[in-house]
């Protein structure tokens, strides 16, 4: 069990207000000095000049995400690829286990590659590649509750006109 | 609240004295400078941040946004155009903020004098303009030069009311 030596929660508890009283003295004193002349041009957000249109705080396409991840997917996979590359050609390395050696690296980078194959048809499949999206089809769902009975809650809650 | 350095003071004596003169040297020896440029005078301002002329040693890095800047070079014909931007980059310039007018096209309108229809006839229409560099384009050394000539005029700023207007009332009253 750690044992805590003897004042050990007032020293920490001094840093703590320590260092809050000069991060808000600095404050302070700089807001005490500094001239404050706010307006409308300064408070805009900055777009080189120009009328900005509508506010910085602005939503992407959740699809971008998708597209960034699958784009990082494969960034790395090359990433990798070229030191695994070096060391695959590598002759000393096949000489001393009689080509064994670049069978092996093969088979693992093979093995990486598949992993990342089986992602690439799962984004293909989902549509991600796609940027025209198919439109969603409404499915019909074999529900074990009949719909009567839907029916019947609806019925007896109806509000009395 | 107004800020301490925004205010005037009628009597300081010694100590405002002092305090004038930290603001102004700090003030001066990092002067940022807005990157930005209009025209052809733009290659000669790019010339001067180059090793050759070295606009460092002065404190001077170019800024990329007009929050961080104090001094503005306008390098280049103003026209029309670019006149609403250049205003509204001023106006987004945190004080205290200057403006230095590089070459013949902002100082005048140069060579657009006359028939260019679509040239502001000097960018003091616009905003006000503490140093005039002359030249068609000026030389680095030329634009150096008008870099001191701001330093100069920063470090004869005062916190001080002016007094001038008192002196002449006294003497007349």
């Amino acid at each position: 069990m750690l044992v805590m030596p003897e004042g050990f929660l007032f020293q920490f508890i001094l840093f703590l207000a320590g260092g809050l009283v000069f991060v808000l003295s600095a404050l302070f004193v700089s807001r005490l000095i500094r001239p404050n002349r706010p307006s409308i041009q300064k408070q805009m957000p900055y777009e080189s000049g120009e009328m900005p249109q509508g506010p910085a705080w602005v939503q992407f396409n959740l699809r971008f995400y998708v597209l960034a991840l699958v784009f990082i997917l494969f960034e790395v996979e090359v990433v990798f690829m070229f030191p695994w590359a070096v060391v695959f050609g590598d002759a000393q390395l096949h000489q001393q286990t009689a080509g064994s050696w670049g069978w092996l690296a093969f088979g693992e980078m093979l093995i990486f590659i598949l992993i990342l194959f089986l992602g690439l048809i799962y984004a293909w499949k989902q549509g991600h590649l796609d940027w025209v999206k198919s439109k969603p089809a409404v499915r019909d769902v074999n529900s074990p509750v009949p719909a009567d009975k839907y029916e019947a809650i609806n019925e007896k809650y109806k509000r009395k006109a | 609240m107004k800020g301490l350095l925004d205010q005037q003071f009628e009597n300081g004596g010694v100590i405002i004295t002092k305090v004038d003169d930290l603001l102004n040297w700090s003030r001066l020896s990092s002067l940022f400078p807005m990157t930005f440029g209009l025209a052809c005078c733009a290659i000669e301002f790019m010339s001067t941040g180059s090793t050759v002329y070295d606009m460092d040693r002065f404190g001077m890095v170019p800024r990329a946004t007009p929050r961080q800047s104090d001094v503005m070079i306008v390098s280049g014909t103003v026209t029309f155009k670019m006149a609403d931007r250049i205003k509204q980059l001023y106006e987004q310039m945190a004080e205290p903020r200057y403006v230095i007018s590089m070459g013949s096209c902002s100082n005048c309108g140069g060579p657009y004098w006359q028939h260019g229809y679509h040239v502001v006839k000097g960018v003091d229409r616009i905003v006000p303009v503490d140093v005039y560099v002359p030249g068609c384009p000026p030389r680095p050394e030329a634009l150096i030069g008008g870099i001191l000539k701001l330093h100069e005029k920063i470090r004869n700023e005062s916190r001080m009311k002016p007094t001038a207007l008192e002196n002449l009332i006294d003497r007349n009253g």
